[in-house]
């Protein structure tokens, strides 16, 4: 396949992959009656028109970010890592064992805590499939798809019969402890002169902008990253180079399960205060589409999750203020998952005789 | 040799009336930017033996690929035997009596010969006619051309030799008449090669015309009639063989004067560095590749082994290089201290700390990662090595990203830009980033694998003298190379590996191809001509 200019690949690409996505969502909109134009409106607005749009958007983009680097950093090994949504909830599990645990005296400490705890389960949850995958050769997206269904069994077994307190009739744990309340966007000094308390995005939202930096940092300046890249670019090849396979896997795989899990501080710590089921509400999927659409570099996975963000937050006014059902949310997101993941190539390949063309037409000119 | 080399100028004599068998008018084909073929007319007269010859990414496989229908052209015309012709698919191309020998057989292993030479030419559903029918062309064929083969023996259990016959007789079951052989001796032992060469003669002499590929500037002089030469998407000479030398060609490939062979003063091996004993590897599948190998490199010495692909010399690179798989014993010593041949503490990283360095037969899969940059490559292997790390956990990019400058200027790197990726330099570049990456090192031992594999003319006089002066400079080098003249060339001593094992040992000046080819096709030098 002949290579685009950067900018072309980029920016270009997914723009017209979203574009596609929009068309077909728009004629499927048209199609059960509904008017697209006002359906896009309604989106942009709900989602971007307000500060308390943006105090959900923002809360659905931390949760994103955490998953998109999850499967970044894994991707980066060639490991494909589906069980983001899985490490998520055992994540949950970290947070809410942490905090109930001990009886926090500042937000701070139990963030440090409860961050650690979501990182700590994560990571074991992914520990798993790593090992069979660099010991047994056990194909890790078989397995993590798996450990997704096992996560959730068992937490909705922990819930019902271990964490949910005497009485209460909810599978749920009990409320966490209000000292490790995390501030809302509209807590924090300076921000809460924009946003309202009830907005669900948090402070953890930084801690999601200073884990783009800490894996960008982790790829591309650390001799571990490089490993990791050299690792996922030619297994043969790094085996020549004295790096284990073995370490790699193993390795790469722990910190992508810590990223999945890191998520719980957004929604399990600083959104529920409590866990509940499904409490990672497909984040972990969508964190693939996430990374695939920020072709798994950290500033793309920002965007990316910016750009779900909006089409999560988007899509729940629609279908709240319009005709339109909510589940078209679904249907977009798939569409763009469809667009910018798998149909990539399709786009490109429409692109290259248009830049032959540019190109062609540059060099008669200068003859 | 010399015999072989008359034959071919007696039958040049032959004369050859009438239009060509194939012309090439105007062809050029470009992919985006990159011009591949510019202009390329070529006549062939009928019943000659007409060589491509030129640098690797000079355009001969996209010219062969125009001609086979792999590729339209995007200008230009092609004649057969004066013919306009359109080959828009290899279809096309056998219909015009073309047929092609690729460097990597296109043969389904666990078929018999007969069944591969008629899959795709079946007569009907049933298969029963077709096979007799083609065992009886195949018999024909077989007494016409010197091109004896078994038709029931199963294609996975020939020699490499016999398998490029098959080939052949596909080819000419299909009716060709005109023979496109494209490096055809690159796996072949110097004695499977004459026999090739000699099949090919009988072609000719039946008429057939034949275009032959390659990089072997001996080949050309030996057995071609007349000799096309590219450069960068160019043919810059057509010229009758009998009238050129390979200095010539060589000259006209490269655009400037080439040395063939890199002038070198006597060794002077000093301690001994290297010692295997009894090294045998038997892979997953249970099959033994070394069986029981034992040698010992000195300092100041090149050791040189000879050997057809795929006797166990990647094997022993693998093993001395800390990546061996499958089951390993015997034992190894470095500067006499015994180190291990496998398992843990035989890591890549554990050989390069006491002074192995290593560039491999495969630079694609093994040396370096073509998506990495020129100074990521540089890194590659030596990641961990304390100039190249800044504090804690992070890698001194900006050290690496320097010395990566002095090694492209030293070594003369083409572009000289760090930040290139790996896949954009040509093959010699890439080569020339390992070397600078493992000879800078001062190793005690290097371990090279076909050094000049798919490396230009030019380059390769600049990589054997770099091996010269790693060896004067006093460091054991152990070379593996299937190019026999890179062997006698570079070597002060010579191992002949076959079937896992070591043949023999013989000095440069005390021994020739013709025995060195009976070592590599495991016959023994005492037990004659068994």
């Amino acid at each position: 396949m002949e290579k685009l200019p950067a900018w072309a690949d980029l920016v270009l690409v997914p723009l017209i992959s979203l574009l596609l996505a929009a068309l077909i969502s728009a004629l499927v909109v048209l199609g059960i009656g509904g008017d697209p134009i006002e359906a896009v409106s309604v989106m942009v607005k709900g989602a971007l028109g307000s500060a308390y749009g943006w105090g959900y958007t923002l809360y659905y983009t931390t949760s994103f970010i955490f998953t998109g680097l999850a499967v970044t950093v894994a991707y980066h090994a060639s490991q494909f890592n589906i069980g983001g949504e899985g490490q998520a909830q055992l994540g949950g599990l970290g947070v809410a064992l942490v905090l109930l645990a001990v009886d926090w005296p500042h937000w701070s400490v139990a963030l440090l805590a409860a961050s650690l705890g979501a990182a700590a389960f994560g990571a074991a949850w992914a520990a798993i499939p790593a090992w069979l995958q660099a010991k047994r050769g056990s194909h890790i997206v078989i397995t993590t798809i798996m450990f997704n269904y096992i996560a959730a069994a068992l937490i909705v077994y922990l819930l019902v019969e271990v964490l949910r307190p005497v009485g209460q009739m909810d599978p749920a744990t009990a409320r966490f402890p209000a000292a490790a309340h995390l501030p809302s966007f509209g807590e924090i000094p300076g921000l809460s002169l924009i946003f309202s308390k009830q907005v669900p995005a948090n402070i953890s939202f930084f801690l999601a902008l200073a884990a783009c930096f800490a894996v960008w940092a982790l790829l591309w300046r650390t001799r571990l990253g490089y490993e990791i890249r050299a690792f996922g670019k030619s297994e043969s090849a790094a085996v020549y180079a004295g790096i284990s396979p073995t370490r790699v896997i193993l390795v790469s795989m722990l910190i992508s399960g810590a990223l999945a899990g890191l998520m719980a501080v957004n929604n399990v710590m600083g959104e529920a205060e409590r866990l509940m089921q499904n409490a990672s509400e497909g984040a972990g999927f969508i964190g693939i589409a996430v990374a695939l659409m920020g072709r798994n570099h950290p500033l793309g996975v920002f965007l990316a999750a910016l750009l779900f963000g909006v089409l999560y937050q988007g899509g729940a006014e629609m279908g709240l203020w319009t005709n339109i059902p909510i589940e078209l949310r679904t249907l977009l997101q798939g569409l763009v998952i469809l667009f910018t993941g798998a149909l990539d190539t399709m786009v490109r390949m429409m692109l290259v005789p248009a830049f032959r063309l540019v190109a062609a037409r540059r060099i008669g000119g200068a003859a | 040799m010399a015999s072989a080399t008359d034959t071919g100028r007696q039958a040049t004599a032959a004369p050859a009336a009438g239009p060509p068998a194939i012309e090439l008018r105007g062809i050029s084909k470009s992919f985006g930017a990159v011009q591949a073929n510019r202009d390329i007319s070529i006549r062939v007269r009928p019943g000659t033996i007409h060589g491509i010859v030129g640098e690797n990414g000079a355009g001969k496989s996209t010219l062969m690929s125009i001609l086979y229908g792999f590729y339209r052209a995007d200008a230009g015309e092609i004649l057969i035997d004066g013919r306009p012709t359109e080959i828009p698919d290899s279809q096309a191309a056998i219909r015009a009596g073309i047929g092609m020998v690729f460097q990597h057989f296109k043969l389904v292993p666990n078929f018999s010969v007969l069944e591969n030479v008629i899959l795709g030419a079946e007569d009907g559903a049933l298969l029963r006619p077709s096979l007799a029918k083609a065992r009886k062309t195949l018999a024909d064929l077989a007494r016409d051309y010197d091109l004896d083969v078994d038709p029931e023996a199963l294609v996975e259990e020939l020699s490499v030799g016999h398998q490029q016959r098959v080939e052949i007789l596909k080819a000419l079951y299909r009716h060709a008449d005109i023979l496109i052989l494209d490096e055809p001796t690159g796996v072949l032992t110097p004695d499977e090669a004459d026999h090739l060469f000699r099949i090919l003669r009988g072609l000719k002499a039946q008429g057939k015309t034949i275009l032959l590929i390659t990089h072997k500037l001996r080949e050309i002089m030996e057995i071609t009639d007349e000799v096309s030469v590219m450069r960068r998407g160019e043919i810059v000479a057509t010229v009758t063989t009998a009238k050129t030398s390979p200095e010539q060609l060589a000259e006209l490939m490269v655009g400037r004067k080439v040395l063939l062979h890199v002038p070198k003063g006597s060794a002077h091996p000093g301690r001994e560095v290297l010692r295997i004993e009894d090294l045998r590897v038997t892979d997953a599948q249970g099959v033994a590749r070394l069986k029981g190998v034992s040698l010992t490199i000195r300092a100041g010495e090149i050791l040189g082994i000879a050997g057809v692909a795929g006797n166990g010399q990647s094997e022993l690179l693998q093993v001395l290089g800390g990546f061996a798989r499958g089951r390993v014993s015997g034992t190894i010593a470095v500067d006499g201290q015994q180190i291990p041949a496998a398992g843990k503490g035989a890591t890549g990283q554990t050989r390069r700390q006491i002074g192995i360095a290593h560039v491999p037969e495969d630079r694609h899969h093994l040396g370096l990662i073509l998506d990495f940059t020129a100074w990521e490559n540089v890194a590659f292997g030596y990641q961990a090595a304390p100039d190249y790390q800044a504090h804690g956990l992070f890698m001194d990019n900006d050290a690496i990203l320097r010395d990566t400058r002095g090694k492209m200027d030293r070594f003369d790197v083409r572009p000289p830009d760090p930040m290139l990726p790996a896949k954009s330099f040509s093959g010699g570049n890439q080569q020339k980033i390992v070397l600078a990456r493992e000879i800078e090192r001062n190793p005690v031992l290097l371990l090279v694998g076909q050094p000049t594999r798919g490396v230009d003319i030019g380059a390769i006089e600049f990589i054997h003298r770099r091996i010269v002066a790693l060896r004067d400079a006093g460091a054991a080098v152990l070379l593996v190379s299937v190019e026999l003249d890179e062997i006698l060339s570079l070597s002060d001593r010579i191992a002949v590996m076959f079937d896992g094992q070591i043949m023999g040992e013989r000095l440069p000046a005390e021994t020739n191809e013709r025995e060195l080819g009976l070592l590599m096709a495991g016959v023994a030098s005492t037990a004659g001509a068994a």
